[in-house]
């Protein structure tokens, strides 16, 4: 089940898997299958040097225009890259949250000035970017926002703290959302302001999720400064911004994505069929389901692909919520697969099998990006034109 | 493939759709519910002969319109989501869909131009007392009569069989067992020594028979494709039926979808419309999760059948068993979200709510359909 290809598209993955297959037979080798989901905080500096590589093939932000120095590719095009990306086992990539959600949102909302300052080095793979969104008190209901920033001359100065911010360790910047007019309503007077993160005003402090791996952390602001023309879509209209970043997502990756799946869901059918659980009949629906499941999946990806215009077709605002589901099922169908071996870790202090550990992981799936809650607060209100819960 | 519809496509199921909404109103539905044959031959008449929906799929060298599968799949949508009560799927995806995989051209020159123009009805008289999709549960038989064959046996489940003008059915040849021996014969309705009965059914929107067949004497052209290996025949034809069936089982879960919706907006409770809180919003959005995965799976098979694949087992079982459990659930969750009104006769809900059930079963469960799919994974 494909997607149909042009000539071009055709020429267009072919140069793509040559490339992928030649680089990383060199001396990036060893990143094959590294920092993926659950795996993201390993060979973090080898995987940005990775980064820098492609940059300079012209393989980052494929997706942007050309003239803010990416490809004009189009969806489906990057479909196809994110899709041999994922079957060449090309590592992790660190410099993702600048080129799918900072990068477009600039492009969109930016000041030509900043689209200067901090497109090309995303391109370049030389500048990382991590989010400041969550909060203590900021999860699901993001508006909360308690993060101050105060006008200082030409300068911002922020006070409180973010967390789950996934790779601020290792991050050169981060899009940090903050309440800067404390009077208005909760989603008025927020700005969406740019923070260099190496400066003494800022501390990270990693946060060890259940599967024992860091890949997020606190972020604490103490005084941290800012410039004062790096507020994105002006004062106090951050929320809009905000909210934008969030629409950039359009299913470029859902292919690769469900490549890894397949992987990992032909693991299972592996174990099933060496351990006799395949011939347990209730084992067999599971397994099938999953199957099922993930057929469907593609289905969906490539009929979201397809849809024309510029809304978000309802296969697309599903598609959250529907793979979020599956793979944690799939985590739970593997364990229950392996039965009492589940158990048996590969050795102290707390090394994971991969199974155990994309098992462990895909809890986090239906939390992060806007909990399931959410998404189906999403799918109501805007695929089915429910009323709005009253605030 | 092309994951979308064709504009052609589209303007087709708009077209069926202002149809069905006078012609198969609920009001129409209802009486023919009340039935013994369980549909309006008027409107039998109208579908066939001034919309053409009976000669859709049929090559145009046998007086048909020569479309695809997929173009059937906007169609079958919109009969599910009208509950249309018509013998459709027994003489379309059973009967003509036997006779183009199986007949010869002598078969199809004398049946196919009839079932085209709506004239003859056709079903697939498979299941016996056990009711499974299965080769096991045959145990009619046929003998081979001079030029001939004698055809004994009870054939149970059959899909509008108490009025069929012909029916195929699947019998065995003496001391055979499973797949082996089973052969599909082309059966006149008016056989002597073959007898049927309305079986009466929960869901009242579709009919299902028994028919007895005591020492039925068929000639020599009745056999349908190869004599002995006719479970093949019968399995290709039911997964396309499955297939069928299944874009009906969107349709008409997108509609109890589109019920649960309009009234969650306009019911208020504790002042507010009901759709504003999420323990109503949450379980619509996972109908519509479904419903639109259910759409993928049905369109999928669709596709793959109107390509001529001709293995369709594990799109066919795919989409089967998915949208009958999406069927199923938003049926039922229809119900829940209309509360007590939604348990009245008078309601419409009940009404899919049953379709959902007997639609579920028809051509093999979910959990049959599963399991073929564990076995085509080589589990």
């Amino acid at each position: 089940m494909e997607l149909q290809l042009t000539e071009r598209e055709q020429a267009f993955r072919k140069e793509v898997r040559q490339w992928l297959v030649e680089k990383l037979d060199g001396p990036f080798r060893h990143l094959r299958g590294c920092g993926a989901s659950g795996d993201q905080d390993s060979h973090v500096d080898e995987r940005i040097a990775w980064g820098k590589v492609m940059g300079a093939a012209g393989w980052n932000c494929i997706g942007w225009p050309k003239e803010f120095g990416g490809r004009g590719c189009t969806i489906k095009e990057e479909a196809i890259f994110n899709e041999e990306y994922v079957r060449a086992n090309g590592p992790g990539r660190v410099g993702h949250i600048g080129e799918t959600l900072l990068g477009p949102t600039l492009i969109h909302f930016g000041s030509p000035e900043q689209q200067r300052r901090f497109l090309p080095p995303i391109v370049a793979g030389d500048e990382i970017w991590c989010q400041g969104y969550s909060e203590p008190g900021a999860g699901s209901d993001l508006a909360n926002v308690q993060t101050k920033a105060t006008l200082a001359g030409d300068e911002w100065i922020i006070e409180g703290q973010k967390i789950w911010t996934s790779g601020a360790l290792h991050s050169d910047w981060c899009f940090v959302l903050c309440r800067t007019d404390s009077d208005a309503p909760k989603h008025r007077g927020l700005s969406y302001i740019l923070v260099p993160m190496r400066q003494e005003g800022i501390e990270t402090r990693p946060i060890k999720q259940l599967s024992g791996a860091s890949e997020f952390a606190e972020v604490f602001f103490d005084g941290a400064k800012a410039r004062k023309d790096h507020v994105v879509g002006g004062v106090n209209d951050g929320w809009k911004v905000a909210m934008g970043t969030l629409a950039f997502e359009r299913g470029a990756s859902t292919l690769g994505q469900q490549y890894l799946f397949q992987q990992e869901l032909e693991q299972v059918l592996e174990v099933a069929k060496l351990n006799g659980a395949s011939k347990d009949p209730v084992f067999r629906q599971r397994l099938a389901a999953a199957w099922i499941g993930l057929k469907i999946m593609r289905v969906n990806a490539l009929r979201t692909l397809e849809h024309q215009g510029a809304d978000l077709s309802r296969e697309a605002l599903i598609s959250k919520l529907y793979w979020s589901n599956w793979h944690r099922d799939l985590g739970k169908l593997a364990m229950d697969v392996l039965g009492p071996r589940a158990e048996l870790i590969e050795g102290p202090p707390y090394e994971l099998t991969s199974m155990q550990k994309w098992y462990l992981f895909a809890r986090a799936d239906t939390i992060y990006a806007g909990s399931n809650q959410i998404q189906r607060n999403i799918i109501g209100e805007r695929g089915l034109g429910l009323p709005k819960e009253p605030r | 493939m092309d994951f979308s519809f064709s504009e052609d496509q589209n303007e087709l199921r708009r077209a069926a759709r202002r149809f069905l909404e006078v012609a198969s109103s609920e009001d129409r539905v209802r009486s023919a519910m009340a039935t013994e044959r369980g549909y309006d031959p008027g409107l039998w008449e109208q579908l066939s002969e001034e919309l053409a929906w009976t000669a859709l799929t049929i090559p145009e060298e046998y007086g048909g319109l020569g479309m695809s599968y997929l173009d059937l799949h906007p169609l079958m949508e919109e009969m599910g989501r009208a509950l249309l009560c018509a013998p459709f799927l027994s003489t379309i995806c059973l009967g003509a869909n036997a006779l183009l995989l199986g007949g010869t051209d002598e078969q199809k020159e004398i049946h196919l131009p009839r079932i085209a123009a709506g004239e003859t009805r056709l079903t697939l008289a498979y299941a016996e007392a056990d009711g499974q999709p299965g080769p096991d549960g045959i145990e009619a038989t046929y003998l081979k009569n001079g030029a001939g064959y004698v055809v004994e046996g009870t054939k149970h489940y059959v899909l509008d069989g108490h009025t069929a003008d012909l029916l195929i059915v699947a019998a065995r040849s003496a001391r055979s067992v499973g797949r082996e021996g089973v052969s599909l014969f082309l059966v006149r309705a008016d056989s002597p020594g073959l007898k049927r009965a309305w079986l009466p059914t929960m869901d009242q929107t579709r009919r299902l028979a028994s028919v007895e067949l005591h020492e039925v004497l068929v000639p020599a052209d009745a056999l349908l494709g190869p004599e002995g290996r006719g479970w093949a025949l019968c399995d290709q034809t039911l997964d396309l039926a499955r297939i069928a069936l299944a874009a009906e089982q969107v349709g008409a879960a997108e509609k109890t979808l589109e019920m649960s919706v309009e009234y969650a907006k306009v019911r208020h409770q504790f002042g507010r419309p009901i759709g504003s809180f999420q323990a109503i919003k949450h379980k619509c959005a996972d109908m519509l999760t479904m419903v639109e995965s259910a759409r993928s799976a049905a369109f999928y098979a669709s596709a793959l059948a109107s390509q001529g694949e001709t293995d369709l087992t594990e799109a066919a079982s795919m989409a089967k068993s998915y949208c009958s459990d999406t069927f199923f659930h938003c049926a039922a969750e229809n119900i829940q979200i209309h509360g007590g009104i939604g348990f009245t006769w008078e309601h419409p809900a009940h009404m899919y709510f049953k379709r959902a059930k007997s639609s579920e079963v028809l051509f093999g469960d979910p959990v049959f359909h599963r399991e073929r799919v564990a076995q085509h994974l080589g589990l």
